[in-house]
């Protein structure tokens, strides 16, 4: 097991009081194995992709436990962290490339990423640009400045500088994003192939596009108001999604040769609850058209098959409803 | 301004979203907001009790004292004592009512000169900064070209013509020579407001550009706008005071610089009439520096960033 | 209905206005009442310039845009006014789209005043709820409230009922659920089919090509600022004539089908070109077709040139394709 995530609660301090955006998550993650993080904004994905590299001020990690490799890890411990950060776990933020400092040229910003963690620089160089080769970047940005490279260039820097110690886990959060389609399916099928040539042993993909993760992950796990409802092989979750949540998510999604006049797709009534305050039970309950009395029960996460849990009382062991 | 990425996760509002965290929520709750954080900051508090102390003193203080101030009333440089609290000077005027009439001209000049520069330069930079293109460079030159003029000189080529001056006189010529400041930095706001789609939405209204500056675009620098003001008002006391000093001030009635102009012209410092020059320049530093710190105050009140702690 | 004609639009840009950036380079198209236009872009293609040169909110370089009988580019005063009650715009984000120290009834009531000031107020009643009826909104739960205090798919919503409180008859909808959760897109996404079916002409502006392809009857392709193919949408989608187009298509991600191996021109980040080998069925037909700069090679099916140059020529051998 590369990643092990025991019930962990990470809340937000606001003056509100505390929003729980991560209430309770239970997650493995092999070698070798891409998870990709789905779900509605403030869902959470953000928050457990953040928390396992670094929590910030207003995050508090209340509950729970992280192992990394078989040693624990101390999430909640922004010090201590600072030693696993890039060499066992590494972070490309959903903000990255507009993040890169504009007054550094890009060989000197990678030499002071390197530098701060004792790594010397021409130690690393040769492996460094032959990585930049296998994303198509010639060893001469190293000697440019972001400004004079364009989105996709730079989001491909930040993925070879975050993955260049080798680190067991890489969280890429909302990367292809703010990309050009063409630009976009690039940095995604790279990414997967970061894992193929063990620049990474695991990753964790948090996006809110659906349709990029069903073509790099292999495992699907999807996310509802700070906790996981459905978890598996990420063909099996598109094609028989079993939580009512990710059926009625999937089968909003529009793709190529759907049409509003053959085909009309609808949306899923309602919104999420609010986490301050996060009702007793399933939280997907008022918007769910399973719904029945039980789900005033917190529903556990039980297979439906081996691999592929769900958290829903009217999903039985078989998968079909009840 | 902030610039959000296509597809962002946006679907939430702020207030639920956990990665806004303690948002300074806008509305009714944002007015509670800085209510709260404006009784709790000790500078807003502190600076805000001596403006008060003195806008007071400057409105009762001169009904104690009528009459001219400059009036040969008392014996001459008698120490403060019971009948003449502030003293007098060399020439037996009563120190407490110039101190008075003082305290009076020099927030009528900040509040003149003060509101005189705020309204040129708000509708320099808002119309510099809306519209655009020609009409922004040649307002953004004018104003460059005012920076530059070297204020002093010009007002004693100025003073060489005008026999009698009064303190209408000299808030208006600090008003149209100290605004170029706040018209760049409030053309640097609206040019960043501009580009916000309620500002399109509003044109695409029918919505004449002067309603969209004022009803649009200045609610949403209105803190902005009010330490703008702030400054400028404690700036504009201060060359009041400056000017007086050294003379081309007022030609008549009293201010607290030119009180420090006669004592020193009439040697108060060799003399050692302490309570002639005393009591102008704690009014002015104190007037001044209350403001300046006031402005500090609100910044950390409407901006939650600078928030300590 | 509205109707585009070699409309250009060139920036000043470099220091004393010294060169010209060209965003939009001689497009011309047409909207007819009761259609849904799909405007399919990257980034830097121009297509929200265009969409603001229709609404006005910049000027027209080069060109005509007419509405109806009404050259665009002239009007002024209250002619203006009058082509705001007739064409309106919702923008891409919502948050931005209201002003945040309003409650986001403002944005109706400046509605109000500039077009129903004479309106009884009964009336005007009637017509806040009609159009937030066809939104489905409960005007009671949204419209004293502070843009903050509601979703993106809400405020998307306002600014679609507040194009309909005008005689709006054309819509420029430029990238309104881009910024949307999969959950909500899809019904802001059937509401404009709604409109349609209303007789409102509609350009739906968008870079991704799966919700282009859902909604809309026609489409249009742009690169960099020119139209690179337009057509009926399942024909551009499915039998794309140009390269570029396919080159989209094959990047966009798919629900049911995965990628292929990334070739190593995909995998540099320099952006797309034509290879040279690809012939130019616009300059192989070189007949001229009814819309300028553009080959119609079935009904209604317009191409581009492959690469196309600033001297009109695209640099390849006008060699005629089978």
């Amino acid at each position: 097991m590369s990643l092990k995530v025991n019930d962990l609660r990470v809340y937000y301090r606001t003056l509100a009081g505390d929003v729980k955006a991560l209430d309770g998550v239970t997650l493995e993650i092999a070698d070798g194995e891409i998870v990709g993080l789905a779900g509605e904004s403030g869902c959470g994905k953000t928050t457990l992709g953040n928390s396992l590299v670094r929590l910030d001020s207003r995050m508090k990690m209340v509950g729970g436990s992280v192992e990394l490799d078989g040693q624990p890890l101390p999430v909640d411990d922004f010090e201590a962290m600072r030693e696993h950060r890039w060499k066992r776990v590494s972070m490309i933020p959903q903000y990255a490339m507009s993040a890169l400092n504009p007054t550094r040229k890009l060989g000197q910003m990678v030499r002071e990423v390197l530098e701060a963690r004792g790594v010397r620089y021409a130690d690393v160089r040769p492996e460094l640009e032959r990585r930049l080769d296998l994303v198509g970047l010639a060893p001469a940005v190293l000697a440019r400045y972001p400004i004079e490279l364009s989105g996709g260039m730079k989001q491909r820097m930040v993925m070879v500088l975050s993955t260049l110690l080798d680190p067991s886990l890489l969280v890429a959060d909302e990367v292809t994003s703010a990309l050009d389609v063409s630009s976009q399916r690039a940095v995604a099928q790279l990414l997967q192939s970061f894992r193929d040539h063990g620049f990474v042993r695991s990753m964790i993909v948090v996006t809110h596009d659906v349709s990029i993760l069903y073509q790099i992950t292999d495992t699907l796990a999807i996310m509802y108001a700070g906790k996981l409802v459905e978890k598996g092989p990420t063909d099996e979750v598109m094609a028989r999604p079993r939580h009512p949540y990710t059926r009625l998510l999937v089968s909003s999604l529009p793709e190529v040769g759907v049409r509003y006049d053959e085909e009309r797709l609808s949306g899923i009534p309602g919104s999420p609850p609010s986490l301050l305050n996060p009702p007793q039970g399933c939280r997907f309950r008022d918007r769910c058209p399973l719904a029945f009395e039980k789900c005033v029960e917190e529903p556990p996460m039980r297979d439906v098959e081996p691999g592929h849990p769900v958290a829903c009382w009217a999903v039985d062991a078989t998968g079909a409803p009840a | 301004m902030t610039s959000r990425p296509q597809a962002a996760d946006a679907g939430t509002a702020p207030g639920t979203t956990p990665g806004a965290g303690p948002v300074a929520s806008e509305g009714i709750g944002r007015a509670r907001e800085v209510r709260y954080y404006a009784l709790r900051g000790r500078k807003v508090m502190i600076s805000g009790s001596i403006l008060i102390f003195f806008a007071l003193f400057a409105l009762v203080g001169p009904l104690m004292r009528p009459g001219d101030p400059n009036a040969f009333v008392g014996p001459l440089a008698s120490p403060p004592d019971g009948d003449w609290w502030f003293g007098t000077t060399t020439f037996g005027q009563d120190v407490f009512a110039q101190f008075a009439n003082g305290l009076r001209t020099t927030f009528a000049a900040g509040l003149l000169g003060g509101g005189i520069a705020a309204i040129i330069g708000m509708t320099v930079g808002f119309v510099a900064g809306y519209r655009g293109g020609a009409v922004d460079e040649v307002l953004s030159m004018v104003t460059n070209v005012v920076l530059v003029i070297p204020t002093l000189a010009l007002l004693i080529v100025v003073t060489a013509y005008l026999s009698a001056r009064g303190v209408m006189v000299e808030a208006l010529f600090i008003g149209l020579t100290s605004w170029p400041w706040a018209a760049r930095a409030i053309r640097a706001q609206t040019f960043s407001l501009r580009s916000r789609d309620f500002v399109d939405l509003a044109r695409m209204t029918g919505v004449p550009g002067r309603r969209i500056i004022l009803s649009e675009i200045a609610p949403n620098m209105s803190s902005y706008l009010f330490l703008t003001f702030i400054l400028l008002f404690g700036g504009a006391i201060l060359i009041a005071a400056s000017l007086d000093f050294i003379g081309l001030g007022p030609t008549e009635g009293s201010s607290l610089g030119l009180m420090m102009y006669n004592a020193v012209a009439w040697g108060a410092l060799p003399l050692g009439l302490w309570w002639w020059f005393i009591p102008p320049g704690i009014g002015i530093t104190a007037i001044v520096a209350a403001l300046y710190v006031l402005n500090v105050g609100l910044d950390e009140v409407f901006n939650p960033r600078l928030r300590e702690s | 209905m509205l109707t585009l004609d070699r409309v250009t639009k060139t920036y000043k840009v470099g220091s004393f206005g010294g060169s010209e950036l060209r965003a939009v380079r001689e497009v011309s198209f047409s909207v007819a009442p009761g259609e849904v236009v799909a405007l399919i872009g990257e980034s830097g293609s121009g297509k929200s310039t265009i969409g603001k040169m229709i609404l006005r909110l910049l000027e027209i370089n080069g060109g005509t845009i007419r509405f109806e009988d009404t050259d665009v580019g002239k009007l002024t005063g209250s002619a203006l006014r009058e082509y705001y009650r007739r064409v309106q715009g919702v923008f891409q984000d919502p948050f931005s789209s209201f002003n945040p120290v309003f409650k986001v009834s403002h944005v109706f009531d400046l509605v109000r005043n500039s077009y129903f000031g004479d309106a009884s107020k009964a009336a005007w009643q009637a017509r806040v709820s009609a159009a937030m009826d066809t939104v489905n909104l409960e005007p009671g739960q949204v419209l004293y409230k502070y843009p903050h205090q509601l979703s993106g798919g809400q405020l998307q919503r306002l600014l679609i009922a507040r194009a309909l409180l005008l005689d709006t008859q054309f819509l420029v909808a430029d990238e309104i659920i881009s910024m949307l959760d999969a959950s909500t897109r899809i019904d802001v996404l059937n509401l404009l089919g709604d409109l349609r079916e209303r007789g409102l002409g509609i350009l739906f502006i968008t870079h991704d090509l799966s919700l282009g392809n859902y909604i809309s009857a026609r489409a249009i392709i742009l690169r960099r600022g020119r139209i690179a193919e337009m057509g009926p949408t399942a024909e551009v989608f499915g039998a794309p004539l140009h390269p570029y187009t396919r080159m989209l298509l094959a990047s966009v991600p798919q629900l049911h089908a995965k990628w292929g191996a990334l070739g190593a021109e995909e995998r540099a980040g320099a952006g797309w070109a034509p290879s040279a080998s690809e012939p130019c069925l616009y300059h192989a037909l070189a007949t001229p077709g009814p819309v300028a700069g553009l080959a119609e090679v079935g009904p209604g099916h317009f191409v581009g040139c492959v690469n196309p140059l600033d001297d009109g020529s695209c640099g390849r051998s006008a060699s005629p394709v089978s």
